[in-house]
């Protein structure tokens, strides 16, 4: 049995990632500075970012120029991304002055960059899509950008139809994905202690 | 106990053997939804978000009906700016470079776009004309392609000589041209090209291309983009409409459009291909956010710089830890 694949994913995933590490009630005292809230704030607006665009999804891109209801779920989606930005970028900074990366942490500070540029991507191409004038000159402006490195052949700022798909279907599947992994990263490595701290026995670094 | 570079490594890599407090995830995730959604719906109810009205091809023709005209004849003679762009649109220019990388130029044409046909002569097609504009469209499509030529570029370049004073143009060997031009602003006047230039004949479509590109040859959209401070030389690709934050996380972006050479478009090679180098250092800068714990230098900033003393202070405090000397 221990050879069967999904005993053996089972059974890493219960050494790397037991339900305590995942769901924890006890964190390092040293973790006791505001700037560790980013990190849960970042997460917060991205949910409250998927749930108003899911409703504007339903809906369709032109529904908030006609409608109050639609204005307000839009002006929701729009606050809770510039609300994202913020948090994240703060915790970004956080994490570098932290030197976050040490201990094996070097993967979760990749899929931590990798999601911001990411969310970079993701709400550059909401811009795109929101079908009023502000659309119309990004688009401009922003193609001669993609197609001097050749990649406007492919990604087309001008082509709504193309920027709406990236915007609701693949760049969210991509940055959900990034999150998932990273937070879980999080968990299974801990938080990062304060760079001066200094093992008082050896047994703080054996297990 | 003072410890070496790799016992270090490992003590950070272990799980945390030290003293620990309460944690409740749960209720800290909750208590942080809470809080953004209260601050999301305030900040959503006082200040809404943007929407500005898009530009039609209407309000263009109809408030500035001569520089519309003249931007139809530039697409018939081929001198607009979509006319000439290169790819992905068309080989009319080798586009930028970056340096011996020719990529715009590499990846060819794939989003071909004829400005005489696509813009002008096809819109036109789909219209119940009158007589005078029927009888233009028919010498148009009856002419060898020479003929069009010379007849598009010598009203372009007649235009361009009384400096867009359609009515002190002389007269001369214009052909079908002034008649199309003229067609073709009635038909933007009545609201009909919008939805002309997007369908191109199909029933479902979703791609603005065609129309986004026209708008930009003529003047219309650049003096909205400058009424509305949007332009790349005053930080316009991070801004956006209104008094909203517009897409602050692109500063960096827009940053290099504001210094030399980047904001220099005589400047050669950098200002003159300014998009492409841009685009270039933003990527190699990504790059570098990405894999800042393996750069030398960057990776150390946060051991010399004592903000972590502050982040750990409580930490320090209870454990007498002064700051590490290196």
């Amino acid at each position: 049995m221990s050879e069967m694949w999904t005993a053996k994913l089972r059974n890493k995933w219960q050494k790397n990632l037991p339900i305590e590490k995942l769901l924890p009630d006890d964190q390092p005292a040293y973790v006791a500075s505001w700037i560790y809230t980013f990190g849960v704030l970042t997460l917060s607006a991205l949910g409250v970012i998927i749930f108003s665009g899911i409703i504007l999804a339903f809906e369709g891109p032109a529904w908030y120029h006609t409608s109050h209801v639609g204005k307000f779920v839009n002006s929701l989606h729009f606050w809770s991304v510039q609300l994202f930005f913020v948090f994240m970028v703060i915790h970004l900074w956080g994490k570098f002055w932290m030197a976050a990366w040490r201990g094996n942490r070097f993967a979760t500070w990749m899929t931590g960059a990798v999601a911001f540029i990411a969310s970079i991507a993701t709400a550059f191409t909401g811009y795109l899509v929101q079908t009023n004038f502000d659309s119309q000159w990004i688009s401009f402006e922003a193609k001669d950008g993609f197609n001097s490195v050749g990649v406007g052949a492919w990604f087309t700022v001008t082509n709504l139809g193309q920027m709406l798909l990236l915007h609701v279907a693949f760049l969210p599947l991509i940055l959900g994905a990034l999150t998932v992994v990273h937070v879980l990263l999080v968990r299974k490595r801990g938080v990062v202690p304060p760079i001066d701290a200094e093992p008082t026995s050896l047994s703080e670094v054996k297990p | 106990m003072s410890v070496n570079k790799e016992l270090k490594h490992e003590f950070d890599a272990a799980p945390w053997k030290g003293s620990t407090k309460r944690y409740d995830i749960v209720k800290e995730g909750t208590i942080a939804l809470v809080f953004v959604l209260v601050f999301t719906v305030g900040l959503s109810l006082l200040m809404g978000s943007p929407d500005d009205t898009p530009l039609t091809f209407k309000g263009w023709a109809v408030s500035n009906s001569d520089n519309f005209y003249a931007t139809a004849v530039q697409e018939l003679a081929g001198t607009s700016g979509t006319a000439t762009y290169g790819a992905p649109y068309n080989k009319a220019s080798d586009g930028l470079n970056l340096g011996p990388l020719w990529l715009q130029k590499w990846v060819g044409v794939t989003r071909p776009i004829d400005s005489v046909n696509d813009f002008v002569i096809s819109p036109l097609s789909t219209q119940v004309l009158s007589g005078d504009i029927a009888n233009a469209l028919s010498t148009w499509n009856a002419a060898a392609e020479t003929q069009k030529q010379a007849w598009a570029t010598a009203y372009d370049d007649a235009i361009t000589k009384v400096e867009g004073n359609l009515a002190s143009v002389p007269t001369g060997a214009y052909g079908p041209v002034p008649a199309l031009a003229k067609g073709l602003t009635e038909m933007a006047k009545a609201g009909a090209l919008d939805a002309a230039l997007l369908s191109q004949g199909g029933f479902f479509q979703t791609d603005n291309t065609k129309q986004i590109l026209f708008f930009g040859d003529g003047s219309y959209l650049d003096d909205a983009g400058t009424a509305a401070n949007l332009q790349g030389g005053t930080w316009g690709m991070m801004n956006e409409t209104g008094r909203y934050p517009g897409q602050a996380w692109l500063w960096l972006y827009s940053f290099w459009y504001q210094i030399p050479p980047f904001n220099n478009e005589e400047s050669k090679p950098i200002g003159a291909n300014a998009d492409a180098y841009i685009m270039a250092m933003m990527g190699v800068l990504s790059l570098g956010l990405i894999l800042i714990p393996v750069i030398p230098g960057i990776r150390s900033l946060p051991y010399k710089v004592p903000i972590h003393r502050g982040i750990w202070r409580q930490y320090y405090e209870t454990q007498g830890i002064k700051r590490r000397r290196k």
